[in-house]
């Protein structure tokens, strides 16, 4: 597999009343063509500002301070308007978390679906309308001509998130950025828009950043995890590692913490204490040090990169952000 | 008391309990229609344990919890708590009620006042219910702060200061400060992060060993119900389809929702999520106001047969004792 998207020092800030909120921490990563790649993290942790810095889709309040990402010998971070919007929904498109609040009440579905392909694609209406249909036939949506002339308060949640994923899709992008498109959906749902997506991801061969903060979510679909923290990648391991040897205490920490629904004991959690840390300066440690059971002086004067786990083989992708050799020791 | 008494004298003992809202639809608001939100369940919670009570968006679960609590009056049916009939009480009557059946809810954001410190907040019901003399308060709220694992030194500031998980334990304090026996727990976790969350669970549990409380723990995510709860009854569409000890319903489920629901829930290990049975659901959850007739599963269900669409649906039956199941053909 090729590199598709290389993002390398990606630092994005926020403005804020007390200051600069250092959101996202140089983060470094690929995407491969065709792959699908978890990212993973609690809320606040940058996961989704680190991935829309990656199409430059921010607030006013927040710029990004530093980094490149590459896409076909493109970097994004210096790209001019045009540039950018000819990569936006083009060539990466999104699936967002609500989507209730991400369709326009005020239009037809046929007018949002088609929107993409008449600017891109330079299409016509009715050709793209018939683009749309077909797109809409392929997540699941039936009497998809007729829909495209419904409102979105006629469609149930699970069809609107539905349409946004066809709407990401239709343009027929390289890169799909999902972030959260589940949350919002009840469990039986869920199971459904994951096979979905599964499915067309083997029929399309794009590839997807699927955000989440639900680990168990990821086990089933993904081929490669980042772990986020304070804005900074922790741990980056193919989907086994992960589970089955977890190296960041983070990780560690987050998968103990889950309930799992084949227990069969009444075992306490483990949870994490404390809380995750506040942004407002530039870190000069390693952010969780605070929180972690595995602590060493060295964690709390020097900000760990991220580097091949120790013990592992030679070039394999397992990497963790952390000074300590937590092997045999949970 | 003998396992026989208790049997025959629950603390909470649900009958029949049915709670319709009266709606205006279309822009003008001039349709009007009836959710059906709960349709007639029965259920008993005995003391010291913790049922959990699961289901998707909108199938009654927080209503059920509501109008337990006489916070909405139900349409019909009868609440009885420690042999009080609480749906033939008026207001005046239910005050004493009140200390000993709280609640703690969803989201710790909007249920605190800002304009109040934590003292005022905690204060507040022991002031209400004259439980303590001015002079004895501040000892209480120590103490209270200290059960849910916070700072007396906390007291004096506002909501604002602290994070959700705090929050979520500050609503716990309050929710403890008039010594409840039974407490109404709607999603109290659904709002935290899972680090945080695990901390609540363990603190929940905590606290009812230690006070013999008597949970009703309303929750749409499966695993951490398995985690709290003793027995678990799962809703659909205002109705209880079925209902077992946590061990049971978990290793033995028999009606097709709970089959599906349980499939549903991804878990955080690839192996057992690449081999495990794929049980999809079509469709979406049919709408409350319109409900099917019938068993209202089976426009869902795998196993609908003709006679799953006449009324009056399946009540539910006592398989083996203790488990209930609403569905003739499992």
């Amino acid at each position: 597999m090729s590199e598709l998207l290389v993002v390398r020092d990606l630092e994005t800030q926020f403005k804020v009343r007390a200051g600069r909120l250092h959101a996202v921490n140089g983060v470094s990563f690929n995407l491969r063509q065709g792959e699908m790649l978890g990212v993973v993290g609690e809320s606040g942790c940058g996961k989704s500002v680190t991935m829309m810095s990656l199409i430059r889709l921010l607030p006013p309040s927040a710029s990004i301070t530093n980094g490149t990402v590459m896409l076909e010998g493109l970097d994004l971070v210096k790209a001019n308007k045009e540039q950018i919007n000819a990569v936006r929904g083009s060539k990466i498109a999104m699936i967002f978390q609500d989507p209730m609040t991400s369709l326009n009440p005020f239009l037809k579905i046929g007018i949002q679906l088609s929107e993409g392909l008449m600017y891109h694609r330079k299409m016509g209406k009715k050709e793209a309308y018939e683009r749309c249909a077909q797109y809409l036939d392929l997540v699941g949506i039936s009497n998809s001509r007729q829909r495209l002339e419904e409102y979105p308060h006629q469609l149930s949640g699970g069809m609107r998130q539905r349409v946004m994923i066809a709407m990401a899709l239709v343009c027929e992008p390289k890169i799909i950025i999902a972030d959260e498109p589940t949350t919002a959906l009840d469990v039986t749902i869920q199971a459904q828009i994951v096979e979905l997506v599964k499915e067309l991801r083997d029929k399309l061969d794009a590839s997807i950043i699927w955000i989440t903060h639900d680990l168990s979510l990821l086990a089933g679909m993904v081929d490669r995890i980042l772990v986020m923290y304070a804005g900074c990648i922790v741990e980056e391991a193919c989907l086994r590692d992960l589970y089955k040897d977890p190296r960041h205490p983070y990780t560690i920490g987050l998968l103990e913490s889950i309930p799992r629904i084949k227990d069969h004991e009444n075992r306490r959690l483990k949870s994490i204490p404390g809380q995750p840390p506040n942004l407002l300066e530039k870190p000069t440690s390693c952010l969780f040090a605070s929180r972690c059971t595995f602590k060493t002086k060295r964690c709390e004067r020097e900000v760990p990169s991220l580097a091949s786990v120790p013990g592992d083989v030679e070039g394999s992708s397992h990497r963790i952000a952390c000074w300590v050799d937590t092997r045999g020791r949970q | 008391m003998s396992i026989e008494t208790e049997l025959l004298n629950p603390l909470l003992h649900v009958e029949n309990l049915v709670k319709h809202f009266r709606v205006r639809l279309g822009a003008y608001g001039e349709k009007k229609a009836v959710v059906h939100a709960i349709d007639g369940i029965s259920f008993d919670v005995f003391r010291g344990e913790t049922l959990g009570l699961v289901g998707e968006s909108g199938c009654g679960k927080s209503s059920t919890g509501f109008a337990i609590l006489q916070l909405y009056k139900p349409t019909s049916g009868k609440v009885t708590f420690d042999g009080l009939e609480l749906t033939a009480m008026d207001e005046k009557a239910l005050r004493p009620i009140r200390k000993r059946a709280q609640i703690i809810f969803q989201d710790p954001y909007s249920t605190l006042n800002p304009r109040m410190t934590i003292m005022d907040t905690l204060a507040e019901p022991i002031r209400v219910h004259k439980l303590l003399s001015e002079k004895e308060i501040p000892s209480r709220i120590a103490q209270l702060l200290d059960d849910v694992g916070l700072n007396f030194g906390f007291a004096n500031r506002y909501p604002h200061e602290f994070s959700g998980g705090q929050r979520q334990r500050i609503c716990i304090a309050r929710a403890l400060a008039s010594n409840p026996e039974f407490i109404v727990c709607d999603e109290p976790i659904s709002a935290l992060d899972v680090s945080i969350q695990a901390q609540i669970i363990n603190l929940m549990m905590d606290l009812q060993e230690k006070y013999k409380l008597t949970y009703l723990f309303i929750a749409h995510d499966l695993a951490v119900v398995r985690h709290i709860s003793d027995r678990v009854a799962v809703m659909y569409l205002g109705k209880i389809m079925e209902i077992a000890s946590k061990t049971e319903l978990f290793s033995n489920p028999k009606h097709p929702y709970t089959k599906a629901l349980l499939a549903a829930v991804p878990e955080a290990d690839p192996d057992y999520e690449r081999n495990k049975p794929k049980a999809m659901l079509t469709g979406d959850v049919s709408n409350a106001i319109d409900p099917p007739a019938g068993c209202r599963f089976h426009p869902r269900c795998p196993q609908s047969k003709l006679e799953c669409r006449q009324e009056p649906g399946p009540e539910l039956a006592e398989i083996t004792p203790g488990h209930l199941v609403a569905c003739p053909y499992f």
